[in-house]
């Protein structure tokens, strides 16, 4: 299984609110970053916490955010970033224009 | 749930005195229905928590005096963390992925995990009780500079601040910048100048002789 993503790309993060548990934050979905690196696969824990095999694998990414994208009233430094760890099925591509 | 029953069932740890929580009740039940039915042994726990204690920041500051010190340990530690720890006999186990990142004077990295409280336990050990606090975990995001600075800690506006969010797989290990007038220090002396702050980033490593 090849990674659907690879640094550099843009992503958004998908809007979703699946029954149990999940591990991407609320305040960052619907936003969009860049792919900063793949961390390679690990066991999906959405899976993992209802007692599952956490298979299949899923890509888990460092996803690069601006802050100011993240935070309609930041206004500390336009370079300041948010860097989170995002599970393959959340990520959907960005057309790059 | 009996709200004023002041745990002196079973179930009670050694030394606690205080009234135990419901989560305290309920992990305590699941202790031992795991242990009745041959699940875990309770030595297997108790080696466990040994583990857990044995592990403490100072492991931690090993490995930032070794990387300020050796520009081929860092670079390795940088790229293929898990290596270069273990070539420093420092075992993190299997069950996470530890990443460092290096502070420098145009970037700063500070770590929370803002769902829970995940943190580099198998190298920093517990985690102290503000990084599992609401108010540090929602504030940090939102407002980093404003939380560094009520550590005593203010960033200049040139500096890039980087919120790492670990939300997953990966434990972050931040190695801070070697503070100066430290060149004629010796590795076990720069240890000393690495805080537990330091490593998760709230805080600098402290200047000798402080």
């Amino acid at each position: 299984m090849e990674a659907r993503f690879n640094a550099g790309d843009r992503v958004r993060i998908r809007v979703d609110y699946p029954a149990g548990h999940f591990r991407t934050p609320g305040y960052i979905q619907g936003k969009t970053g860049t792919v900063a690196g793949v961390h390679g696969t690990f066991r999906n824990p959405e899976s993992l916490a209802k007692g599952g095999d956490g298979l299949p694998r899923q890509y888990l990414y460092l996803v690069r955010f601006d802050q100011t994208h993240v935070w309609e009233n930041y206004n500390a430094s336009p370079q300041d970033k948010l860097l989170i760890d995002i599970y393959e099925h959340w990520l959907e591509p960005v057309c790059q224009s | 749930m009996e709200e004023h029953n002041h745990g002196h069932d079973a179930h009670t740890q050694v030394g606690d005195s205080h009234e135990m929580t419901s989560y305290e009740k309920r992990a305590g039940a699941i202790l031992s229905l795991l242990t009745e039915k041959g699940v875990v042994a309770s030595d297997e726990i108790w080696r466990a928590i040994d583990d857990m204690d044995s592990r403490t920041p100072a492991l931690g500051a090993k490995v930032v005096a070794r990387a300020w010190v050796d520009p081929e340990f860092k670079a390795q530690l940088l790229t293929d963390t898990k290596a270069a720890l273990t070539e420093l006999d420092v075992d993190i186990g299997s069950l996470n992925t530890v990443v460092a990142l290096e502070n420098t004077d145009k970037v700063h990295n500070v770590v929370v995990c803002t769902l829970c409280s995940c943190y580099p336990r198998t190298i920093l050990g517990v985690p102290p009780d503000w990084y599992k606090s609401l108010s540090y975990r929602s504030r940090v995001v939102v407002d980093p500079r404003g939380v560094l600075r009520e550590f005593g800690l203010e960033l200049d506006p040139d500096v890039e601040v980087r919120v790492y969010d670990s939300t997953a797989d990966i434990r972050y290990l931040v190695i801070p910048s070697r503070p100066a007038g430290t060149e004629a220090a010796t590795e076990d002396e720069l240890a000393g100048l690495v805080s537990r702050d330091s490593m998760i980033g709230v805080a600098m490593a402290s200047a000798p002789g402080k």
